[in-house]
């Protein structure tokens, strides 16, 4: 094993903030939505708009990270081992087989974790994020004001932006738990606070993979 | 690690407080409404004192005499007021539904005292002329205005009960010409407080209390506050009164609104600003209206008629409000009302004398208005609801005789018959009678504008944003309201993806702890016999 620093400093800021912000933007917005009561709707609808335009904010300043780095390659979709990756999780791990996927710097996720993800990114954060700027800015029509939106009945806007974070919720409980499926419950986590991680020698991955992979690659 | 832990959590709490401030709301000075308030802080003066004058040094028998005087100097102002709606009760208008038609207190119906005609020689009591004993008023005689009752500012004038709107006989004409000047609130509250034959009967945020309150009643006209007359709001450039009273109004021209001082921008807060182009200012900023005096709320006439002894009676509610009155039936009252609330245009229609009853309740004025309309917005209303009488043949709404000075000239309030007065009633208004009646149920709304409370005791978000069915605006529907509002599927369609997923990830964790406590077991024995052993391993 050796100590890998994995994930950047940015990387870890950009992801910490995104998930304060994505907690704290579904309590303000489940209590906008009628969920529940805590800090009172008025509050909760004030609060809920500074910390999407936190969120935007941040969100900007990601893309912008992942394509000058390009860190967004993480992320290319792959169905190599993904059955693997998931009769891991479902059968596997109970029987104490190791990880299919070898993790390095360089190759930081597993194929069911750029999948997902990759949703995440183009799918669940943009139905949320969009249809909560339409919701922003819908405007009835009004003789004094511009009419932003007006074709979109605010019921639907509502409906999308209740679906995106009911799926992101989902995403948050499943995403917290697989973090303890790491070498240790705490690995993962650990890695995402101070940035390193401990990983397989390349030598020990060489020799897991030579064993698992298929001739066919090793000729490759 | 740990400093890097302290970091994410310094972080956190970072990210939060940074949210607080940037929501910290507004509390700077509000220069617009400062502006206001030193506006209006400044009361006009009069340029002249009537007593003074020469033409007014003199004794007055007739009230039409001081109005001649009045013409003498204000050559032109009597040609004012008799294009107005105060003198002409009716005005010429485009209605929906009906076009050009004019519409005021000579056909509109209401569910109080049902209506003038007939009656007026007790109606008239607020009418600005003198003489309307009947229909054949004339409508063209200027001595007949009476300039007085509007520009009193001496509070001498009063006018008469039943003497068709000429002054009381104790009135002293010469003082109050001496004395008159721009509209006090009692002048407009002479009528409009006691519309309906008794304090805030009608309106519910216009009475006698509006003369002398303070600010938690009324910001505008507390004596503590601005201390604002009718006419500040409701200004009267060449008699053309700002303001409709959709009890008789039918369009939206010419109204008085919180905008023309306050803009449609006033709250620092811009979601706050953008509420406005659907929910009028009143919704707020009057969350309850009523607030000293009762208001009436229902009205049933078909309760009328019981007499004692053969006699009429009246029976008092503990607050001296009347419960029951033999002429009129029994009352329901309310004080510190919350209000309904309706989407409202600015538009209305009436039942006019002769319409054909469609529905019931029967709506004695249509408050035009959808959520989807552009120019509607939700409005507070009082909904003053009753029954009255009603023709089941020709289904047409009743004006029937209520008023006359003695018994045995059909009118109800001597002879306690509704046959005659009925009869008596509608041939008058030249419409048809059946013979058979009923009471039916009627429903009248009355936009509440006045009685603004101060700015922090309008309505909360929460009142109107909520699930509750106490919420404000829950029957309101057709629209979808933040925090009212949901899909029903899709909320438990969340409910249960989440709390599945809970499950599903608990369950995966009992395993895996399971396993492990299984392989921790042979694990200790591996221990166990490495520490037996501590040299084997190397």
């Amino acid at each position: 094993m050796r100590k890998v620093y994995v994930y950047k400093g940015f990387e870890r800021f950009w992801h910490w903030t995104q998930a304060t912000l994505i907690i704290f933007l579904a309590l303000t917005g489940f209590e906008v939505h009628g969920t529940f009561s805590i800090l009172g709707f008025e509050h909760a609808a004030r609060f809920h708009r500074v910390g999407s335009w936190m969120l935007i904010g941040l969100i900007i300043f990601a893309i912008f990270w992942h394509v000058v780095t390009g860190e967004w390659r993480q992320y290319i979709p792959t169905t190599k081992k993904l059955m693997a990756q998931i009769r891991f999780y479902g059968v596997g791990m109970f029987k104490g087989e190791k990880h299919p996927m070898h993790k390095t710097e360089v190759k930081k996720l597993n194929p069911l974790q750029r999948i997902v993800y990759l949703g995440f990114k183009l799918v669940l954060v943009p139905i949320t994020v969009v249809s909560g700027i339409i919701y922003m800015f819908h405007k009835t029509i009004d003789r004094n004001e511009i009419v932003v939106v007006s074709d979109i009945s605010l019921e639907s806007v509502a409906l999308w932006h209740t679906l995106g974070a009911i799926l992101l919720m989902v995403f948050l409980v499943v995403h917290i738990y697989m973090t303890t499926t790491g070498h240790t419950p705490t690995s993962n986590i650990r890695a995402m606070v101070t940035g390193y991680e401990d990983l397989e020698d390349d030598e020990e991955a060489e020799q897991t993979a030579e064993q698992e992979e298929t001739p066919k690659v090793v000729l490759n | 690690m740990k400093k890097t832990i302290g970091v994410v959590i310094v972080l956190f709490i970072g990210i939060l407080a940074i949210i607080n401030i940037v929501n910290t709301e507004n509390e700077y000075y509000n220069l617009k409404l400062e502006e206001l308030k030193q506006e209006y802080a400044i009361k006009p003066v009069s340029s002249i004192d009537h007593s003074k004058l020469p033409e007014l040094q003199r004794d007055f028998e007739t009230p039409q005499e001081v109005t001649e005087a009045c013409i003498g100097c204000h050559t032109e102002r009597h040609k004012e007021v008799m294009k107005s709606a105060h003198w002409n009760w009716e005005r010429v208008s485009y209605i929906e539904g009906r076009g050009v038609k004019a519409a005021g207190k000579k056909n509109v119906l209401n569910n109080f005292c049902l209506g003038a005609q007939s009656n007026e020689l007790a109606c008239a009591k607020c009418h600005i002329g003198f003489g309307m004993t009947n229909d054949e008023f004339d409508f063209e005689n200027a001595r007949n205005v009476d300039c007085m009752v509007c520009h009193d500012n001496s509070e001498e004038y009063q006018k008469g009960s039943s003497t068709a709107g000429y002054p009381d006989r104790t009135v002293n004409l010469t003082k109050v010409a001496q004395c008159v000047g721009a509209p006090d609130k009692i002048n407009c509250g002479s009528c409009h407080f006691f519309s309906g034959g008794g304090n805030n009967v009608k309106h519910g945020d216009l009475e006698v209390a509006l003369l002398n309150t303070d600010r938690q009643v009324d910001v505008h006209m507390a004596a503590n506050g601005m201390d604002m007359s009718c006419v500040e709001c409701h200004t009267a450039e060449n008699h053309r009164i700002k303001g409709r009273l959709y009890s008789v109004s039918s369009t939206d021209t010419k109204r008085a609104t919180c905008e023309q001082c306050h803009s449609n921008t006033p709250h620092f807060d811009d979601i706050l600003n953008r509420h406005n182009a659907k929910v009028s200012c009143q919704a707020c900023h009057i969350p309850d209206y009523a607030k000293e005096n009762a208001t009436k709320m229902a009205w049933y006439w078909s309760e009328a008629g019981k007499l004692r002894d053969g006699e009429p009676y009246k029976e008092f509610n503990s607050d001296s409000t009347i419960e029951y009155q033999s002429i009129k039936g029994t009352f329901v009252w309310a004080k510190n009302v919350k209000p309904d609330y309706m989407w409202f245009n600015g538009t209305a229609d009436h039942y006019l004398l002769g319409d054909t009853v469609q529905s019931f309740p029967v709506q004695m004025n249509t408050l035009n208005g959808a959520h989807n309309d552009p120019d509607s917005k939700i409005i507070p209303v009082k909904i003053h609801v009753g029954d009255q009488i009603y023709d089941t043949k020709y289904k047409t709404l009743i004006q029937p005789k209520l008023f006359a000075e003695s018994k045995g000239d059909s009118a109800y309030w001597k002879d306690f018959n509704w046959e005659t007065a009925v009869a008596a009633g509608m041939q008058r208004v030249g419409l048809p009678y059946s013979g058979e009646y009923e009471f039916v149920e009627t429903e009248m709304y009355w936009p509440v504008n006045h009685m603004v409370a101060p700015a922090d005791q309008a309505v909360s978000c929460a009142e109107c944003h909520t699930r509750s069915e106490d919420g404000r605006l829950v029957q309101l529907s057709g629209f979808y309201l933040p925090g009212r509002d949901y899909n029903k599927f899709l909320d438990g369609l969340g409910a249960l993806l989440f709390f599945g997923a809970l499950f599903g990830v608990f369950v995966h964790a009992a395993i895996r702890v399971l396993i492990s406590i299984r392989k921790r077991k042979y694990e200790m024995k591996v221990i166990d016999y490495e520490n037996k052993f501590p040299n084997q391993d190397k």
